[in-house]
């Protein structure tokens, strides 16, 4: 009946808005079976790990979230993760720049490597790591057991975010505007900073992103290479691994809350800097 | 696929078996969910029980990975007939949730198939001239065992640091500060038995702190080092339980593993008998004289009482012992 009503109405209106109504239409739908499946998906998950850090009480949980070594995990995490973005931020766009820009023989195999992070199981990843700065070092690099191995292996699972993010923007970058301000007299470094770098910048945010909220949670890798003393080289996934395994879930829920609580606030603010950073291409 | 092609294959065997209780036992299958080194030993003794009249009919499904995980998966509702895992603690886990009897450690044997005892396994050569408890503890020895709280391997470690050091004439807060300096040296602590050998096996590290039977079989797959059994060490007993619900063939492999014969088989990979009197054996001479390494206290000893006991007062996750020699290393 209404479907019917709904297209007798739909006929009398003219071309432009009927394509609108059915727009309207389709986007209720879509936005409908979307959040139906973020919900199943995403938030239901959640809900329950925020339900499960609950179940033993406000005091249980300040107690979790506030035992130094949690503290210790949680610091350590996240400053990694910082320093692993900043790396990856930086290295993984010239690997962009190099990959789009240049011409040098091997270039698609170079750009097939790029992803070989995301084929390896993590674990695997992590021995790899610890066959390569272990103690049995083949180059001469020690440093495994370390804070310096973690940020190592977190640019190692992460350098594919920031090159497959800024590449297509690198592609679709027209050269005429760089060559335009060079024929106006602009410097190298004034192209680059006012018209390639304000370009790119969008791409390098949601690169960060993801890099950021997959250091954050890496544990594979690392769980072979850093050691893992409480206090020292324990990242928060594997604080959080330990609590599981010596039976307190409560315990390992609230340490997680608090990490994914803080991941969330980070993942906003760096998109409020993503939309403030594109407010020109939005006006 | 295979569900179907199992009984079309047991199908005729047990036409063709006059008996009656083989035609009872046709197409019975035992959930094996065991911890991860005994996969060699216990592959042994599944191949063996198939020839048994006991045995014939039977199927096995077999699992291995860590002990505390597949506790767990078994209390979460995994399929399991038999359990064999590496502390008692993780049946425990099993009988409060009401899959194996509370009362599984008055079975034969107290429950147990096999013993083992907290060894080190060192460098080859033994550089460091490690003997005993006190050589870990001298300065620049670095010492690797997995981290307690998710390790239930390395449970055993502590509490055999801490006994050693009680038998040795220590007060209990002597010991105590012992355990914490011992941790101190402790460069790398994995979230496994098996990541923690691979640590040492990778190269860090003087000595690795892990089971004897642990240590025999990391050896005997070309890894290099020498194993060193402290004096006096605890003694690890593994214990295999049937579940409530297991067939009655589950019960009948158990008493199975502990004949005299697959008694020998454990004792030739590196697990100590619980049936002592196979270890007179002329073929087993040789192993008989590898576990004469000295005095052993066990679980039930005064010092801890028990594994409930034990798991409380030094592993719960906020007031245990271990909470505090953590804090204490990872602030030092």
């Amino acid at each position: 009946m209404e479907a019917s009503g709904a297209a007798a109405r739909a006929s009398r209106l003219r071309p432009r808005e009927t394509a609108r109504a059915g727009g309207r239409a389709s986007t209720a739908v879509s936005v409908g079976i979307i959040s139906t499946f973020l919900t199943v998906i995403v938030v239901l998950p959640i809900a329950a790990l925020v339900w499960e850090s609950k179940q033993s009480g406000a005091h249980a949980f300040w107690q979790a979230v506030s035992n130094p070594l949690a503290v210790a995990a949680l610091k350590l995490t996240f400053g990694a993760a910082f320093i692993v973005v900043l790396i990856n931020g930086t290295l993984g766009t010239a690997t962009a720049w190099v990959l789009v820009r240049d011409n040098f023989r091997g270039k698609s195999l170079v750009n097939a490597v790029i992803d070989l992070p995301f084929a390896l199981p993590t674990i695997v990843a992590g021995l790899t790591l610890l066959a390569l700065y272990g103690p049995r070092s083949p180059v001469g690099i020690h440093v495994a057991y370390t804070r310096t191995a973690i940020v190592l292996a977190l640019c190692f699972v992460t350098l594919p975010f920031v090159v497959r993010t800024v590449q297509p923007v690198l592609l679709e970058l027209d050269t005429e505007m760089e060559e335009a301000a060079r024929s106006l007299g602009a410097r190298q470094t004034a192209v680059f900073r006012r018209i390639v770098l304000p370009n790119l910048l969008p791409g390098i945010l949601s690169g960060a992103v993801l890099a950021l909220a997959r250091a954050l949670g890496e544990i594979g890798s690392l769980v072979l290479l850093a050691g893992n003393i409480p206090g020292h080289t324990q990242v928060a996934s594997v604080y959080i691994l330990n609590e599981i395994e010596s039976g307190n879930s409560a315990g390992a829920a609230a340490v997680a809350v608090v990490l994914l609580g803080a991941s969330f606030v980070l993942l906003l603010a760096v998109g409020a800097l993503r939309f403030f950073v594109t407010r020109y291409e939005r006006a | 696929m295979r569900r179907l092609l199992i009984p079309a294959l047991i199908l005729p065997v047990a036409c063709a078996c006059a008996g009656a209780a083989e035609a009872r036992q046709a197409g019975t299958t035992i959930n094996l969910v065991a911890y991860s080194t005994p996969k060699p030993v216990m592959q042994k003794l599944i191949s063996r029980f198939g020839h048994t009249s006991a045995g014939t009919g039977v199927s096995f499904s077999q699992s291995y990975g860590p002990s505390g995980s597949q506790a767990r998966a078994i209390a979460a509702g995994q399929p399991a007939s038999i359990a064999f895992l590496s502390t008692g603690l993780d049946i425990d886990t099993l009988a409060d949730a009401g899959v194996v009897a509370k009362n599984w450690n008055k079975a034969p044997y107290g429950g147990i198939a096999a013993d083992s005892v907290v060894a080190f396994v060192v460098r080859a050569g033994n550089p460091k001239h490690i003997h005993g408890w006190s050589d870990l503890v001298k300065p620049s020895v670095q010492v690797v065992t997995p981290n307690p709280f998710s390790s239930g391997s390395a449970k055993w470690n502590v509490l055999a640091a801490y006994g050693a050091a009680r038998k040795s004439g220590m007060s209990d807060h002597k010991a105590l500060q012992f355990v914490t300096k011992l941790f101190k040296h402790v460069v790398s602590q994995d979230t496994s038995g098996s990541n923690a050998a691979n640590t040492f096996f990778s190269g860090k590290g003087d000595v690795l702190i892990t089971y004897e039977s642990e240590a025999y079989s990391a050896l005997a797959t070309g890894n290099k080092g020498e194993l060193v059994v402290p004096k006096p060490t605890m003694l690890i007993e593994l214990p295999m339980v049937a579940l409530k619900d297991a067939p009655s063939a589950a019960k009948a492999f158990i008493t199975y593993a502990h004949a005299p014969k697959q008694q020998a088989i454990f004792a030739a990979n590196g697990y100590r008998p619980v049936v002592k009197s196979v270890l007179e054996r002329q073929n087993l001479a040789s192993w008989a004289k590898k576990y004469k390494t000295g005095p052993t206290f066990n679980i039930r000893d005064r010092l801890f009482g028990g594994w409930l006991k034990a798991n409380r007062v030094w592993f719960d996750p906020n007031t245990g012992r271990m909470v505090g020699i953590e804090r204490a290393v990872g602030g030092g």
